[in-house]
């Protein structure tokens, strides 16, 4: 049976659609993916994301211990910020991607996908392992919960209910505060949709009574609760990578674009660098691009692209849906690097039909 | 949701209304439900013959893929083009202005269910 987060009574009150998503029970949609999307970007959504893993690395060596386990450099982060990230398996391939928040030099907070929660923290004590930091690691998902508020509303809702100035929360920073009636939390300018928003951090038995309270204090200025279709489709239109489609253990960071978090040249010879160091040296052949298709017909993971006469497989579609902003078919896929100039003609073949697309710039959505 | 009583329903969530040999067939109010937004559709061509469960057209909505199923052997006689570009007609006038077919049947259609055994069958799949 599937998990349960602290606001399943919540979702089935809101009349949301309950699936199994990697294991926990979650509402996909409730009123409608299309409107609780839009919600999200032109007032504000709120998501429950408590099936996020968390784990806590706290001791001298947090830092040196994080910097040899992930790709970025996470002596460039300072206490109250946050860094995305990507932990890699010897041979390059991700293991998942994450969101480290320093909360003191020594102390950290590493928040991983839910679905390879239980592998990320198995591997994290196996690298842990390999040397003698003086360091701990503790598995806390269990305890906590995560509610996300996102969209152009979303601070002004958010700072109904906190006396911690968030204009003072610069995007990717964070602050450790009290929501409603003194319940501590971790309040960072991070998400997943392309908005401005909050993720909010707060223990499991408290999550209820902060979202009932944000839901009635963003009343007013439109807030819907979104679903996973939402959540989807908006981190889409950003082209945020989703693990399982953009990035799996056999997909390495480079080839995935995130070449912006990988730095080879830090001081430390993190897990994975030598077989990426041996990428870049082989070249990178295959790159994800963003395409919108030049007809009809929905491009979906898994998809074949062609090239523009549709005489040969070059590639596959990771993510596509239609978007629900720009009212038009989208999708991200794999093409060889000779094929991702913007404007390139490609087909994507749709149940046997090679339909007309082109490779577009990304972010699909930009913030107006 | 509503489950009229003059239709005929198959387990595929499709809904017949069938008039001497023709018959008018869309999905049902359950299927668009669970469905969900739906964002694209597609119709074969009229004067297509078709046999029973062959596959007629695909319905999308922004998160999912779903098959249409002729519930009877039959040629394509007409088709509601008007959805090609109004697929959300199909959320919300299921049952009349969003048929999507209209088939010449070769037999009779069997294996349907009324209302009531559709209804019942629908809330056996909670």
């Amino acid at each position: 049976m599937a998990k349960r987060t602290a606001l399943y009574e919540e979702h089935v009150r809101l009349g949301g659609r309950m699936i199994d998503f990697g294991g926990w029970d979650l509402p996909v949609q409730y009123s409608g993916l299309m409107e609780e999307h839009l919600a999200c970007r032109n007032a504000a959504g709120l998501f429950d994301v408590s099936h996020m893993g968390e784990v806590h690395v706290e001791g001298p060596d947090a830092e040196s211990f994080l910097n040899d386990l992930l790709t970025n450099d996470v002596s460039k982060v300072a206490v109250g910020q946050a860094q995305y990230s990507v932990m890699c398996q010897d041979d390059g391939g991700c293991v998942d991607d994450l969101i480290i928040y320093r909360r003191a030099q020594d102390k950290f907070l590493v928040v991983v996908n839910a679905s390879n929660d239980d592998k990320d923290f198995a591997w994290m004590r196996e690298v842990l392992s390999r040397k003698g930091y003086r360091c701990t690691l503790t598995h806390e998902s269990a305890h906590y919960s995560q509610i996300a508020i996102q969209g152009p509303k979303a601070a002004e809702i958010l700072q109904r209910l906190t006396k911690t100035d968030l204009s003072a929360i610069k995007t990717y920073w964070f602050a450790e505060g009290t929501v409603c009636v003194g319940v501590p939390a971790l309040l960072a300018r991070t998400g997943y949709t392309g908005e401005d928003g909050f993720e909010i951090y707060v223990s499991w038995d408290k999550a209820p009574e902060i979202w009932r309270a944000l839901l009635e204090a963003g009343k007013a200025s439109g807030i819907a609760p979104c679903g996973l279709g939402a959540r989807d489709t908006l981190r889409l239109e950003m082209k945020y990578p989703l693990y399982g489609h953009e990035i799996t253990d056999k997909i390495h960071p480079l080839d995935a674009g995130l070449g912006w978090v990988v730095k080879l040249d830090k001081a430390n010879d993190f897990v994975g660098k030598a077989a990426l160091v041996q990428a870049k040296e082989n070249g990178i052949s295959r790159t994800l691009v963003g395409i919108r298709m030049l007809d009809r017909g929905i491009p979906r993971q898994g998809y074949a692209i062609h090239d523009g006469e549709g005489a040969e497989r070059v590639g596959e579609v990771t993510s596509g849906t239609q978007s629900p902003s720009l009212k038009q078919a989208i999708a991200v896929a794999f093409v060889p690097k000779g094929l991702s100039a913007i404007g390139t003609r490609i087909t994507v073949d749709i149940r046997g039909t090679k339909v007309p697309a082109e490779i577009v710039a990304t972010p699909f959505y930009k913030r107006s | 949701m509503r489950f009229p009583a003059e239709l005929k329903y198959t387990k595929d969530h499709e809904w017949l209304k069938v008039e001497g040999n023709v018959a008018t067939i869309g999905i049902t109010d359950h299927a668009q439900s669970a469905l969900g937004d739906i964002v694209y559709v597609d119709l074969p061509k009229v004067g297509r013959e078709l046999k029973s469960h062959d596959t007629f057209g695909v319905v999308e909505s922004i998160k999912a893929v779903s098959d249409l199923y002729s519930p009877a052997a039959g040629k394509v006689v007409e088709i509601n083009s008007e959805l090609i570009n109004d697929p959300a007609r199909i959320n919300r006038d299921p049952h009349a202005g969003a048929w999507m077919i209209k088939m010449e049947l070769s037999g009779e259609a069997t294996g349907l269910m009324d209302a009531a055994a559709y209804e019942a069958y629908v809330s056996t799949l909670k």
